[in-house]
Formats: C-alpha cells, structure tokens, sequence
C-alpha cells in the first residue's frame, strides 16, 4: 500500500484545518497579552481557506471513498462543510467583543472550536460506524471544554459537568449499539452494512436491538425528547458565545450522523427506525414548543425552541424519501442560519458585566434600535414559521414530504404545535415594540458584529424571498 | 501438558488476586491485587502469542494507571467505612444482577458456545510470526484515519485539561528562576539611617518594665 491509495485529495480540507489549529496552538504561545487577537484572526483565516479548499480542490461531483472507505466525499458533505465554515465563521466573528469582555479571550477557545469544527467535518464525510464514533468525540470533548471554559461560573462548571456526564452516556449507548450491529453484520463499513441489510440474510433481533441503541445515540446528540434534559441547562449555563457555537454548527453533524448510519448504512431496517424517529418527532415537537412558553430566560426558551426544530428535522428524515431527507437537510441548514442569528442578538445585547439572558431584557428595543429590533423580528418570525421568511419554507417542505408518505396525522402534530409555537417568538416582538424599556444604555456593539449580523437578518429574509438558490444547493447535494 | 499446567495456575493467580481485589479492606492493597491480576493475565496473553498486548497491558495499566491509582489512593485521605456505609442496602440487587450473569455466562460457555467450538485451540503460528508487526501493519495503514482521529481527541484532552485547571490568578506564588538568579543587592537589602541617640525616655520606661517583671 503506497500513499496514493489513501486518496488524500478529497480529505484536504480536514488535514488543513487540523493544521492550523496546531499551528494556532503554538504560535498562541509565544503572543504577548497585546496580539491576543490574531488568534481570532488566524482562525476566520483558516475557515476561508478551508472554504477554498472544499469548494475548489478538493470538492466532488460524484461520491467518492478515501482512506480504505473509511472516509467519503459527496456533493452533501461538501454543502454541510461550507455551511459549517460559515457558521462557525459567523459565531466567531459575534464572539470576539463578548470574550474579550470577559477575559475569555484566548487561543485555546478558537483552537478548540477549530477541533470541533474539524470533528464536525469527520462526522460529516464518514463512511464507517468507527469513524462516526470517532468523530463524535472529537466534536463531544470539545464542546465539554468549551462550555467550562469560563472558569469563575459556577453555572457554566455545572452545566459542563451534566454535559459530559450525560454525553457519555450517550456515546456509550451508541458505541454498545455499534458493537451490537457490528457483532451481527461483521462490518464497521457503511458502504458493506447497506449491501448485508439490502441481501436481508441478517439475525433481526439482533440487529433491531443494536438499531434501538445507535437511535438513542443519535437522539441524545440531536436532543430529542425524551434525551433532550441536557439542552436547556447546557444551553443556559454556557457562556453565550458557545451557547451560540453549541446551539448552531453541531445540528449539521447530527444531521450527518442521522442520514449516514440511519438512511444510508441501516437503510434496510428503514421500517424499524421510521417508528422509533416518529415517537421522538412527535414528542419533541410537543414537548419542546409546549415548556418554551413557560421559560423567562430567552436561552432556556431558544434551547426549547431548539427541541422543537429537531422534532422537525426528524420528520423529514422519517419520511425516509429523497424529498424527506432534502426537506430535513434543508431544515437543518436553514436552522443554523436562524439560531446563529438569534444567539447572535442575545450578544449584542450583552455588555461587559451584563449578560442579556432576560427576556425582560428585550424589552422596547424598539426604542433604543429601531434597525436591530426589526432584526430581531425577522429571527423570531422565520423561527415561528411566518411566511415570508425562509423558516416557513423549510417547515412547508417538511410537511409537504410527510404528507406525501401518507402520515397525515403527523403534519397535523406538526402545523398545531408550530401555531402553539408562534406565541413564544411572537411574545419577544411584542416586548420588543410595545414594551417600555428597563434599560436605556445605547447598544456598544462593535461595527463589524453589527454589519454581519444585519446581513444575517436579511439573509432570513432573501432567504425566504427567493428561496430557489437554497433549494437547488440542496437538491443538487442530495440527487 | 506443560502448558496446561501454566495456564491454569496463572489462571488460579488470577482468580484469587481478583478476588483479593474486592474483598481487601485496604484500598493500597487492593491496587496492588489489581496490578497483580493485570500481570498474570499479561502471562495468559503471552502464552497466546499475543505478545504485544501483553506488553502494553504491563507498560499501560501496570506502568501507568495503577501507579496513577496508587497516588490518588494514598493522597486522597478517603474514609473507606464512611463509603461503605449503606453499602448492603443494595446486596439483593447486586446478588440478583451477579445470578443473571452467572446463568448468561453458564448458558454461553457450556449450553451453547454460540455456535463456535470454544473449545479448540487457535491454530498453531508460524515461527517468525510477529504479533506486533500484524497489528502495526492494519493499525498504519487500513485504519490509519481512525488511528489519526484518535491521536487528535488525546489532543482535545490534553488542551481541555489544561485550559480548565491553569488559571493566572493573582497572587499565585510561580518561581521565577531569571528574575531571581538577575536579583541585585540593591533589590533586596535595604540600609535604613538611625539615629544613634538615645532617648532618655525610653531608656527610663524600658527601665521600669524590666523592674516590675518578678
């Protein structure tokens, strides 16, 4: 076996993120307390030359395996990754003042967003049950350390704690249930599981019984009821930043994790996890929008909102058609686009020793900033599924695919509990333009947090106008 | 036969050392029957052929981890009866869970042997066969990507563990060996003018206290 066997040039975007969180470590060392900044800059760079690299060198047109089939390229994992970049982009750039506020501002945070990032892309193009595993840890471990990372809250240091406690678990859970299906099938690779399971010739106890434990894996990583008790309080104690991080880019890897092992590798026993998705769906479209009207802290009441949307992306995973795993991959992608933005104003909001986690702390924003209330308003109506943003197109193609597989009474669940849903978002509109204020100080944030995070309210906005460009990346990902 | 005799008594030494794991009442002396049970069961693997991971078993757990436990144990000043209090209240669970493994691994090893015929020895190796050499042949090249995911997660862990316990309060007493090999005597001693002159005073009242002191 020489080294071109090993079909690099597909993986070169991962080897070169991996790079430059090496070299960022380093050199972060060696930077006096004035150049903390570069590592913030390093990194924006390393995601735009990864971008380059996937969508230049080493992007595909058609599947392709490397490393022994241990790794795949594919027209979605490349949309994932790029979306992936820009997201993690994004959080970055909203990040920056918050950390330095903080004292958090240092070339250990991006190092380990960069790894989880790269953990991300590993989940994203892996074509074997070993590699998926892998790559969950890596983006697990560092999600942990990151939401610690703030080392005088007491609540961030609990909320790490039930994080990794329960994260463990649920990688447990999964690697117990791959050892299962690997026990029965004798295989790790995707690509063999998929041709076993389609001969039909497999003990199927055995198998639906490893089947029950990888889903309950990937529920615990999607947050899906009844494993959805680690998001709120993860989502509250976190710094914000990484609030923003956790609540965004990892859905994408989920997705990946979802469409890989269930619709691809375990294929065959489709049967068996459309039951499985559909108990969860249902549950976490209830559960999550129902308990979102109770919280007054607005990052309990987004990581309920969170609950609900995975409900959504299992819809249209279970509908197990092409159009259904288009209307999830396009809910996910949207999905990241909205949470980005809406943690994004929780930021701006925040100032140094004050942390804007209030709903009260919405109040007549109107009044302070016309322009970033209208913002706001755009996240809150395109979450709540308001036509014409984009949120009420990915919601219509979900529906519309599960409806197409004959499960009537799910888009039922779904549209009544996205009515129930609406009340929540609309209540922080309603704060925001008919409220008096509580607090009169005019927002501090800087110029480049503002410029990016206008162009991503209007994003939601074109978005939802236009929504023909979107719809083609998708369709094209997923022929 | 010589090598049945050995298998069975590492496999007596292993047994009781596990036994000994669980029933000693110090802590110290369990470690060291687990570093005993991680020995013989090296010596088991060995007469296996599988000799490498005989030698990472010593280096790894007896080298490394167990040496780790060691410190921890005696560091740690934990009160083993404070632990232990409350501890029977679980014996009916913990005796129905042993039974149940009990009556799986009988209904495995004797009633069904799952269909493989446990019994029968491997096949005998070649002479110049090397366990190491196999397992680095697939370890570097069919599972190369996920030997170098798992490189970096030890990474991550590495980071994590010293982002989340070095913190650069103030106040902390960190030796600074330049600053104090470039100390000068002008830094530290510091030669204070008096005045010689006695005060007629305090001489008076240093006096007197010393009168009153029986």
């Amino acid at each position: 076996m020489t080294l071109a066997d090993l079909n690099l040039q597909p993986t070169y975007a991962e080897i070169f993120v991996l790079g430059a969180a090496c070299f960022i470590l380093l050199l972060d060392l060696f930077l006096s307390e004035r150049w903390r900044g570069l590592a913030a800059t390093l990194s924006l760079a390393t995601l735009v030359g990864a971008a380059l690299i996937t969508a230049f060198v080493s992007g595909v047109d058609v599947r392709v395996t490397a490393f022994n089939g241990m790794y795949v390229a594919d027209p979605m994992g490349d949309l994932l990754k790029l979306f992936a970049y820009a997201a993690v982009g994004v959080s970055l750039l909203y990040s920056r003042e918050y950390l330095a506020q903080r004292q958090l501002l240092r070339g250990e945070y991006y190092v380990l967003v960069l790894l989880a990032l790269l953990g991300i892309m590993v989940i994203v193009s892996a074509n074997s049950l070993l590699t998926i595993f892998l790559g969950i840890e890596l983006m697990s471990l560092s999600l942990y350390a990151l939401v610690a990372f703030n080392r005088e809250s007491g609540v961030a240091a609990e909320a790490a704690m039930k994080y990794f406690v329960l994260g463990a678990i649920a990688s447990g859970t999964l690697l117990y249930g791959i050892s299962i299906v690997y026990g029965v099938t004798g295989t790790f690779s995707l690509d063999e599981l998929a041709y076993v399971l389609r001969q039909g010739d497999v003990d199927n106890i055995g198998l639906l019984f490893g089947l029950a434990f990888i889903v309950v894996g990937v529920a615990f990583k999607f947050g899906a009821v009844p494993f959805h008790m680690w998001i709120p309080d993860v989502y509250h104690g976190a710094p914000t930043t990484v609030t923003l991080f956790l609540g965004s880019v990892p859905k994408i890897a989920s997705f990946a994790l979802a469409f890989r092992v269930l619709a691809y590798g375990l294929g065959g026993a489709q049967e068996a996890w459309t039951d499985m998705l559909t108990v969860l769906a249902v549950l976490s479209i209830v559960l999550g929008n129902v308990v979102a009207i109770a919280q007054t802290n607005i990052k309990r009441m987004l990581a309920y909102s969170t609950i609900s949307h995975v409900g959504f992306i299992l819809l249209g995973i279970l509908a197990g058609t092409n159009e259904g795993y288009r209307a999830a991959l396009y809910y996910t992608l949207v999905y990241v686009v909205m949470a980005v933005g809406s943690f994004g104003m929780i930021l701006l909001l925040s100032r140094k020793g004050f942390e804007a986690e209030e709903l009260d702390d919405f109040k007549g924003l109107n009044a302070r900033s016309p322009w970033f209330a209208a913002v706001m308003l755009m996240f809150m109506f395109s979450t709540a599924g308001v036509p014409p943003f984009v949120g009420f197109f990915a919601k219509l193609y979900v529906i519309m695919a599960v409806i197409d597989q004959g499960m009537l009474w799910l888009a039922v669940v779904a549209v009544l509990f996205s009515v129930v849903g609406a009340f929540y978002y609309i209540r922080v509109v309603k704060l925001m333009y008919f409220d008096e204020p509580q607090d009169t100080s005019p927002l501090m944030a800087g110029a480049s947090m503002r410029l990016v995070l206008s162009l991503n309210g209007l994003a939601v906005l074109v978005l939802g106008l236009m929504p023909g460009g979107l719809v083609d990346a998708v369709a094209r990902a997923l022929p | 036969m010589v090598v049945e005799i050995l298998f069975y008594a590492f496999a007596a030494v292993l047994v009781g050392a596990a036994v000994g794991l669980i029933t000693s009442r110090n802590p110290v002396h369990s470690a060291l029957f687990l570093v005993l049970a991680f020995f013989t069961s090296a010596a088991i693997w060995l007469m296996l052929d599988a000799e490498f991971l005989a030698l990472l078993l010593v280096v790894v757990y007896v080298g490394a981890v167990m040496v780790l436990f060691l410190f921890v144990v005696m560091m740690l000043d934990i009160n083993v009866e404070e632990l232990r209090r409350g501890f029977t209240r679980y014996a009916p669970l913990g005796a129905v869970v042993a039974f149940i493994m009990v009556v799986e691994i009988i209904n495995v090893v004797w009633v069904r042997k799952l269909g493989l015929e446990l019994a029968q020895a491997a096949p005998p190796l070649p002479v110049d066969y090397s366990n190491t050499e196999a397992l680095g042949r697939v370890l570097y090249t069919d599972y190369v990507y996920p030997f170098e995911i798992a490189a970096v997660i030890l990474l991550v862990a590495i980071i994590a563990a010293i982002v989340l316990t070095m913190r650069h309060r103030p106040g902390l007493k960190i030796q600074n060996v330049a600053s104090q090999v470039a100390v000068r005597r002008q830094d530290r001693v510091r030669v204070v003018p008096m005045e010689s002159v006695r005060r007629p005073a305090q001489d008076e009242r240093a006096a007197g206290e010393e009168g009153e002191t029986p």
